[in-house]
């Protein structure tokens, strides 16, 4: 049966609902919530503080280190093992180099700042939902960043191009299959994090990152008007 | 042509574009790319003029020369003491600068600073690596004894002190507690049991509400209610605006 609607009924260049609060975590720096559809995502964010192990200092500038963690409960019904996997340090890693170069430690030198996502419930699109709230808690911190970074996933199925999947299209078996996780500063449109699972030609791709760029747009406005809502702005006007 | 796309006193996020054209100018939070004028971190957007600036709402401290703060002691050291800040990097104090007695060679350390002790304190030098000396060389600098230490982000202290010190003030007299707040976030409250309570929701209400307008006439009303005292007024004051 060839795919011709989402699982869904979204249209195929159409995101899951999208919400956003900032300052949930009262005890860290900068905390923010981010939830895409049935993907959901906190992150929190302490420091800039010391950093040990001492090896691990940078006497130039301040590091950053994201901690992925997805909960026991979070996927579709198995219980996920606890701790730390091969999988979430990847995505720990491709999460630190995607904020990486927003950030300006250069006045922290030897520090660390920490950001650690964790997501209570996940239905494909984890990193980016990851990503897109540390960018908020960072901010909310009160670092020091030239743009905030806005992610999502985007893909095809067959010969459609989708924004966006859930975890039923990333799982489709009857075709062709591509999850391209992206990352962007809104304001430059360059991007930060781009990988890909799947198969897929190249004016696919081409069209796929336009989907994207379009789409993070749209999360961007969300992450802004998160942010100035904590101040009440927005809300007596 | 330049054009200024926000307005004195927003909100602004980091990346957001605050002016085009070559006209304004940037100054602190902010950075320029291309033609454009953007922030760099999230705060509130002053205009002075033609220039741009951005006044923190949140953020780590950092240390500055001069600085009155409030550390804790962490640790006894060789020939003096390593107290945390509150910030990403801890200060020495070394045994010049910790009194005026004369320290004999050997002498028990602990005698003048315990490990955890909180002590008002003075920053007498930052270097480039973050290297930092206090000194308890000066008036009021002095170890700090009972009352409740409380936390709140170094970039409210302004306004929690307010103009000469208006802010601090109303709330020591109107809670009849001694109230210490130092640059790098700590704050020291000492007084009757409830007052205390009360001075520091005052201060957690001036925390979260400071970018709000018309500040000072709130917390006027706050503390009067709560307190069941008046408070009188002080020379009549035009600027209750937001920092």
């Amino acid at each position: 049966m060839p795919f011709k609607k989402r699982p869904d009924g979204r249209s195929f260049e159409e995101l899951r609902k999208v919400e956003a609060k900032v300052g949930v975590i009262k005890n860290a720096k900068g905390s923010a919530w981010f939830k895409i559809g049935d993907t959901e995502a906190y992150a929190a964010v302490y420091g800039p503080r010391n950093l040990f192990p001492k090896f691990m200092q940078n006497p130039k500038k301040g590091i950053l280190r994201a901690h992925y963690n997805m909960l026991p409960f979070s996927g579709s019904g198995d219980r996920i093992r606890p701790g730390g996997n091969r999988r979430a340090k990847e995505i720990s890693f491709v999460t630190q180099k995607a904020l990486e170069p927003v950030l300006d430690l250069t006045k922290f030198p030897n520090a660390v700042v920490d950001v650690f996502i964790e997501l209570p419930q996940t239905d494909a699109g984890s990193r980016c939902a990851g990503i897109t709230a540390a960018a908020m808690a960072l901010a909310d911190a009160g670092i020091v960043m030239k743009d905030l970074i806005s992610s999502v996933a985007v893909g095809r199925v067959e010969d459609k191009v989708l924004a966006d999947l859930c975890y039923d299209e990333e799982a489709y078996e009857d075709g062709p299959v591509a999850d391209i996780p992206l990352a962007m500063l809104p304001s430059t449109e360059e991007i930060t994090l781009l990988q890909m699972d799947g198969e897929i030609d190249k004016d696919m791709l081409l069209k796929s990152l336009e989907v994207g760029k379009k789409a993070m747009h749209e999360i961007h406005k969300v992450q802004v008007q998160a942010l100035k809502e904590k101040f009440g702005v927005g809300k007596n006007e | 042509m330049s054009e200024l796309k926000i307005k004195n006193k927003d909100v602004v996020v980091p990346g957001e574009i605050l002016a085009t054209g070559m006209e304004f100018l940037p100054s602190y939070g902010t950075y320029r790319e291309g033609d454009k004028i953007q922030a760099n971190r999230l705060g509130l957007v002053q205009l002075e003029g033609k220039v741009l600036k951005i006044i923190p709402l949140s953020g780590t401290y950092i240390p500055k020369r001069g600085d009155t703060v409030i550390a804790q002691v962490e640790e006894i050291l060789m020939s003096g003491w390593r107290a945390d800040l509150n910030c990403a990097y801890s200060a020495v104090l070394g045994l010049k600068d910790a009194t005026s007695e004369f320290i004999q060679k050997g002498a028990d350390l602990t005698h003048y600073f315990q490990i955890g002790d909180y002590i008002v304190t003075k920053i007498v030098n930052v270097t480039t690596q973050n290297l930092i000396d206090i000194s308890m060389k000066g008036p009021g600098l002095k170890r700090i004894r009972g009352g409740r230490i409380i936390k709140v982000d170094p970039y409210k202290v302004p306004r929690i002190i307010g103009k000469q010190g208006s802010m601090v003030s109303m709330i020591k007299t109107s809670t009849d507690c001694r109230v210490m707040v130092g640059q790098n976030g700590v704050a020291w409250i000492q007084g009757e049991p409830k007052s205390e309570i009360i001075a520091e929701e005052a201060i957690r209400k001036i925390e979260s509400e400071s970018h709000i307008a018309g500040l000072t006439d709130r917390m006027k009303k706050y503390l009067e209610d709560k307190t069941g005292k008046k408070i009188e007024d002080r020379e009549p004051r035009s600027d209750t605006n937001a920092v």
